[in-house]
């Protein structure tokens, strides 16, 4: 097509702004222009089936085995709506204080591309199923923002397609065709790349702590599309807006609006103008490209969608479902400030995701909220960046954590010992004290045993002791390092220090 | 507006032209002229119903005003087989739908 010829032209121009910008040539924009960004989420339900036909929405199945007359889009087939995926859809749009509207109605949104077999997707366009609401975030600065949203409607996914390198082909697979999705739409209330990735944060948090959808970008249950303009500061007129596909992480789309944010700036500053236009990010080199111009609204010839009747929803089922919501991050927030006493950070750490606060929340019924804290910020945290998974993968109970914390605070293992305990616990899954038992890993705490090793201790370490005894006071540490060296980690350390201090200064 | 119009037709050849690059379809300058004229009857028929008195109907979005609500439980059904599938495509190719290049 003509406008493919145009936009690739463009974007090699484009390519060598964005080479120039690297090289710091650019003036600083930041103080001349305003960022204005609204991003559309798409969200896969976490439902069985598809959202008008029974098939099947696992990940990963065999190409096209999933498929059936209604997704495949055969003659004469009728479509029915998945009630769960309403449910899901509902419970996200409630939970974004959305205005949910009384009635709602499907219609067809017209596109000739191959990954949607009927060549309409079923979507929602003037009567949406909300509209209205809103997703709050934590600035760099600790002061809380509000960006609103839209509206939220459902729609159907496209299939996959696969282009083949340099050949000649795409490949079709259309198991993903049918998916439900909830699209959410935020006002142009954002205003950096940051708050793009805050907002996606929270976002991604509600949802997950609504057990709707597993948000898992990677195989594209949550998918953004980001819409940019530059604006010069003062003006309440926006720019022509930039739209960005194609990024497969949060950190993507705050780069990708980064970059974005820096071309506009220099195309303005050169007295260029912004071409409305739809550009892939190319995560590779770091660099988005035009793909194509942006179709008018009226361009995909929506209208109502005759197979599907219009939904009426009641008041009654709204407040139901309000009722029952499970507790949202903000309110558990709350909560463990005011419960554990922990403060702001810790709680920010330990409701970052749904999972994490109820496994603190499982550990904290057996040992201290504080030590439960500490141990999970720390330790059970690293073994999750270790193994890039979330809590639950890590294959250790919360009562087995809870119980080595209690044998630390019992004097009965070492913090050391207790680290190892732990990643024990995790590669096999053993009961603590069976490890303790089996590693032979019992504090030593018996004060006989202890002064023994520490007479030893003294012997060889003549001139520390000297030090300890002309008042430096770091020298102490050292010895009792030494104590434990001895004894594999094994000596009370609190108990140690004090032979220590007491058979050298008396 | 332009020669293309020189029979009143309400669609102009631009509109043809344009419909068919959304839909995708190569037209040629005699096609292009044989659907201005069908789309135009096809229009003219339609506007028929701009007769009918509607002043007292109220807007609906459906044929059947008194269905609504009409769900189906989230049980999984019978999908067919990637061969059943694929059997009435033009091409396919170790279980894709193979389709000219599109990006």
């Amino acid at each position: 097509m003509p406008m493919n010829g145009a936009g690739r032209q463009q974007s090699q121009q484009f390519v060598v702004l964005g080479e120039s910008l690297k090289t710091g040539e650019s003036m600083d924009k930041k103080g001349k222009y305003e960022t204005v960004v609204g991003l559309e989420v798409h969200v896969q339900l976490a439902t069985k089936t598809k959202v008008f036909c029974s098939c099947s929405t696992r990940f990963g199945a065999e190409p096209n085995t999933q498929v059936c007359p209604v997704c495949l889009g055969q003659p004469g087939v009728l479509p029915v709506l998945n009630k769960e995926a309403f449910m899901c859809s509902l419970k996200i749009a409630i939970a974004l204080g959305c205005d949910i509207q009384e009635s709602m109605k499907f219609d067809r949104k017209n596109y000739y591309y191959p990954d949607l077999p009927k060549n309409y997707q079923i979507s929602q366009f003037d009567m949406p199923l909300a509209y209205a609401g809103e997703v709050r975030i934590t600035l760099e600065d600790g002061q809380e923002k509000r960006i609103g949203i839209t509206r939220a409607h459902m729609e159907e996914d496209a299939g996959k397609l696969i282009h083949d390198p340099g050949g000649m082909c795409s490949y079709v697979d259309l198991n993903r065709t049918g998916t439900p999705l909830l699209e959410i739409v935020s006002e142009p209330e954002i205003r950096s790349p940051e708050e793009a990735h805050e907002y996606l944060v929270a976002l991604k948090r509600i949802i997950k702590y609504l057990g709707v959808s597993d948000c898992n970008m990677a195989e594209g249950s949550l998918r953004c599309d980001a819409n940019i303009s530059l604006r010069e500061k003062g003006r309440s007129k926006l720019g022509s807006k930039v739209e960005i596909k194609n990024m497969n992480s949060f950190k993507a789309v705050r780069d990708a609006l980064f970059y974005e944010e820096e071309r506009q700036a220099e195309v303005l500053d050169e007295g260029g103008t912004i071409k409305q236009e739809t550009r892939l990010w190319d995560e590779e080199k770091n660099v988005t490209s035009s793909m194509r111009a942006k179709e008018e609204s009226h361009d995909y010839r929506y209208f109502p969608e005759p197979d599907l009747v219009p939904f009426d929803i009641s008041p009654h089922l709204v407040q139901k479902i309000r009722d029952n919501l499970p507790e949202l991050p903000a309110a558990r927030r709350e909560r463990f400030k005011k419960k554990y006493n922990l403060d702001w950070y810790d709680v920010g750490v330990l409701t970052s995701e749904k999972e994490i606060a109820d496994f603190f929340e499982s550990v904290t019924v057996l040992t201290e909220p504080r030590s439960a804290c500490n141990w999970i910020k720390g330790e059970i945290m690293m073994h999750m960046n270790e193994r890039s998974a979330g809590i639950f993968e890590l294959n250790i109970e919360p009562g087995y954590l809870a119980k080595i914390i209690c044998m630390v605070r019992d004097g009965i293992i070492s913090n050391l010992a207790a680290k190892d305990v732990l990643r024990e616990c995790i590669e096999r899954g053993k009961d603590p004290a069976d490890i303790v038992e089996q590693k032979g890993l019992l504090q030593v705490s018996d004060k006989g045993e202890l002064e023994l090793i520490v007479d030893e201790v003294i012997t060889v370490n003549e001139k520390t002791v000297n030090d300890l005894k002309n008042g430096k006071e770091n020298a102490l540490g050292f010895l009792i390092g030494q104590v434990m060296r001895k004894t594999k980690g094994k000596a009370n350390p609190k108990l140690t220090g004090e032979i220590l201090r007491k058979k050298i200064k008396g | 507006m332009n020669a293309n119009n020189i029979n009143n037709n309400p669609i102009s050849t631009d509109v043809v032209k344009y419909v068919a690059e959304l839909s995708r379809l190569s037209l040629d300058e005699k096609d292009t002229i044989t659907f201005q004229h069908q789309l135009a009857r096809i229009l003219e028929y339609i506007a028929q119903l701009n007769e009918v008195d509607t002043d007292s109907t109220p807007p609906t979005t459906h044929v059947l005003p008194t269905m609504k609500d009409v769900f189906r439980e989230d049980v999984p059904g019978g999908s067919l087989s990637q061969k059943e599938a694929l059997d009435a495509a033009p091409d396919s190719v170790r279980g894709f739908f193979r389709v000219p290049r599109v990006i």
